[in-house]
């Protein structure tokens, strides 16, 4: 059964069609890889998943219900997770009290709120870290820090933009073991521009190309296939 | 070693503690001056609670304080209801305002929302003007002594003013210290920080800032209400820019973001014009040359300073 659909997804900014008549169906426990070249349209496609951005036509369903016309919040409380492409975080307040902010939303009670913050940052490794003010971390610290804000709040679907952009060789191994260790237990989106990370841990990808979907299959299909090696070639563009 | 939960309850209990007890020690004018601050630093934490903890800045909280003012003098003056009674219409009148005035102009941000709600409290300020029928204008009114009667005691005796201003401060404070640390003042400082992020989290971020609006504006009337009846007159003077432009002073002065930060920045200013006034005329060049010092060197106001220097556990 599928948890996260899209129909016929499309956005026109004055005329300029950023996302033509998407279409894609990410069943549950999946991870969802979504790549393509800069201006794909990957970015204003999730934008559109996760209600930052109204589309111009089609329909988004999750889990079960048409949630086409919610605002972003109320996606996320019926169980989105969303990491930004550009890390954004709660800079002036501590480790704990970003985490706890997104735990805050489901768990009312503190000695609960706290058992969540500490299973989510231990998860991504920050766990020593947690009275640290976030703004002092690393830029991949941040990036975990953000991951850990998705996982406190136990989303069937974590939308995951480019998570790995900045990261160093090994806190990219680190990430890939996490989401070898959530799979199965909920669904990822992954907008990726690495193509390692890509080959590794997703299950499925979708390539998108001006604004459409040019390609869809496991990752050795997209390897093997002619066409996604001459957008990724041809448009000078190739993954890092 | 005390954690920063207990120093914290100490400092503000501590405040609290002080200010009842220095009502027996002080002489009278400073007596009568320390009731006066009292309630306009409640005006200035109502204020605090959109500006230092939700990040809103506006520039019309004069209106606020205004409606509590004319909803309590107006109930008295042309309905003839008594004071506990008129107290309530004036903070109703100034939490329905606030819903009207938050649900239009929280569909701005930034500086239109400073433009916007700027022009809102002037429109107010005419309109008291218009109807001076009732209101009389910038002239005013005055409350007469026999109807300052609260719980049949007499607001206008000193002793008992001052025990009032006590306690609407202590109300305002106490409600102030804890909502900034509840679940919802979290979240207010969670928006102030990163609109973006807290939405992302799954909050609903409009709906968190017209509360605060309104509970800031509620803050606000029950202030301007109070003010009236124990200083026993309402005036035009109050629905004006300055009465907006003064708890933005305040808390800036005082630190923004922190419960006592509006208190220390009301009694700061009030002494600082008070003592320059009376060594010169020019009172205000003096005034306003210690603001811009403070401004170069705290510019997180006095509280918010000691926050970063200090005491880290500040709420």
């Amino acid at each position: 059964m599928s948890l996260l659909s899209a129909k016929g997804l499309s956005k026109h900014f004055n005329g300029l069609v950023a996302v033509e008549d998407v279409s894609l169906s990410v069943p549950e426990g999946q991870v969802r890889a979504l790549i393509g070249p800069n201006g794909a349209g990957k970015t204003t496609l999730v934008g559109m998943l996760s209600g930052r951005i109204a589309p111009s036509s089609g329909a988004v369903s999750f889990d079960g219900q048409d949630v086409t016309v919610w605002p972003a919040h109320k996606r996320i409380a019926a169980g989105m997770g969303y990491t930004f492409q550009i890390t954004s975080v709660f800079p002036n307040l501590s480790v704990l009290e970003n985490v706890a902010l997104a735990a805050r939303r489901k768990v009312s009670e503190n000695r609960r709120v706290i058992e969540t913050v500490n299973v989510a940052l231990d998860r991504v490794s920050l766990l020593d870290r947690r009275s640290e003010v976030a703004g002092d971390l690393s830029y991949g610290h941040q990036r975990l820090l953000e991951i850990a804000m998705g996982l406190a709040q136990s989303p069937k679907l974590l939308i995951l933009d480019e998570p790995t952009q900045g990261l160093a060789d090994g806190e990219v191994a680190a990430f890939n073991t996490l989401i070898d260790e959530l799979r199965g237990n909920i669904t990822v989106l992954l907008i990726e521009h690495n193509m390692d990370v890509v080959m590794q841990v997703a299950d499925f990808v979708t390539v998108l190309d001006a604004g459409k979907v040019l390609f869809e299959g496991t990752p050795d299909d997209v390897k093997a296939s002619a066409e996604v090696q001459a957008v990724y070639l041809g448009g000078g563009d190739a993954a890092a | 070693m005390m954690g920063g939960m207990q120093k914290s309850l100490l400092l503000h209990g501590g405040v609290l503690v002080v200010l009842f007890a220095l009502q027996f020690v002080l002489p009278a004018y400073h007596h009568g001056n320390l009731a006066r601050i009292m309630v306009l630093a409640s005006y200035a934490m109502g204020y605090n609670l959109l500006f230092g903890y939700t990040g809103l800045l506006s520039l019309g909280h004069a209106l606020f304080f205004a409606a509590g003012l004319y909803g309590m003098g107006l109930a008295m003056s042309q309905f003839g209801l008594s004071a506990g009674i008129a107290l309530m219409v004036g903070i109703l009148l100034g939490a329905l305002v606030g819903a009207v005035i938050g649900a239009l102009a929280l569909r701005t941000e930034g500086v239109a929302f400073m433009i916007v709600t700027l022009m809102f409290a002037q429109a107010g300020y005419l309109t008291v003007l218009y109807f001076g029928a009732y209101t009389r204008g910038d002239e005013g009114f005055v409350i007469a002594q026999a109807d300052r009667v609260l719980l049949s005691l007499d607001l206008s005796d000193p002793t008992v003013r001052y025990f009032a201003a006590f306690s609407v401060f202590c109300a305002v404070f106490i409600m102030c210290y804890l909502a900034v640390q509840s679940r919802f003042g979290k979240v207010l400082i969670a928006i102030r920080e990163n609109e973006d992020r807290a939405r992302m989290l799954g909050y609903d971020v409009a709906r968190y800032k017209l509360a605060a609006v309104v509970l800031s504006a509620s803050l606000s009337a029950l202030a301007g209400a109070s003010y009236g009846l124990l200083f026993g007159y309402v005036g035009a003077s109050f629905a004006s820019v300055q009465y907006s432009i003064f708890p933005l002073l305040w808390v800036l002065l005082g630190g923004a973001g922190t419960v006592l930060g509006p208190l220390i920045g009301t009694l700061f200013m009030f002494y600082l014009i008070d003592l320059s006034s009376g060594i010169t005329t020019a009172y205000m060049l003096i005034a306003g040359v210690v603001l811009v010092f403070l401004t170069l060197f705290a510019p997180q106001g006095l509280m918010g300073e000691l926050r970063r220097r200090v005491w880290r556990w500040l709420p």
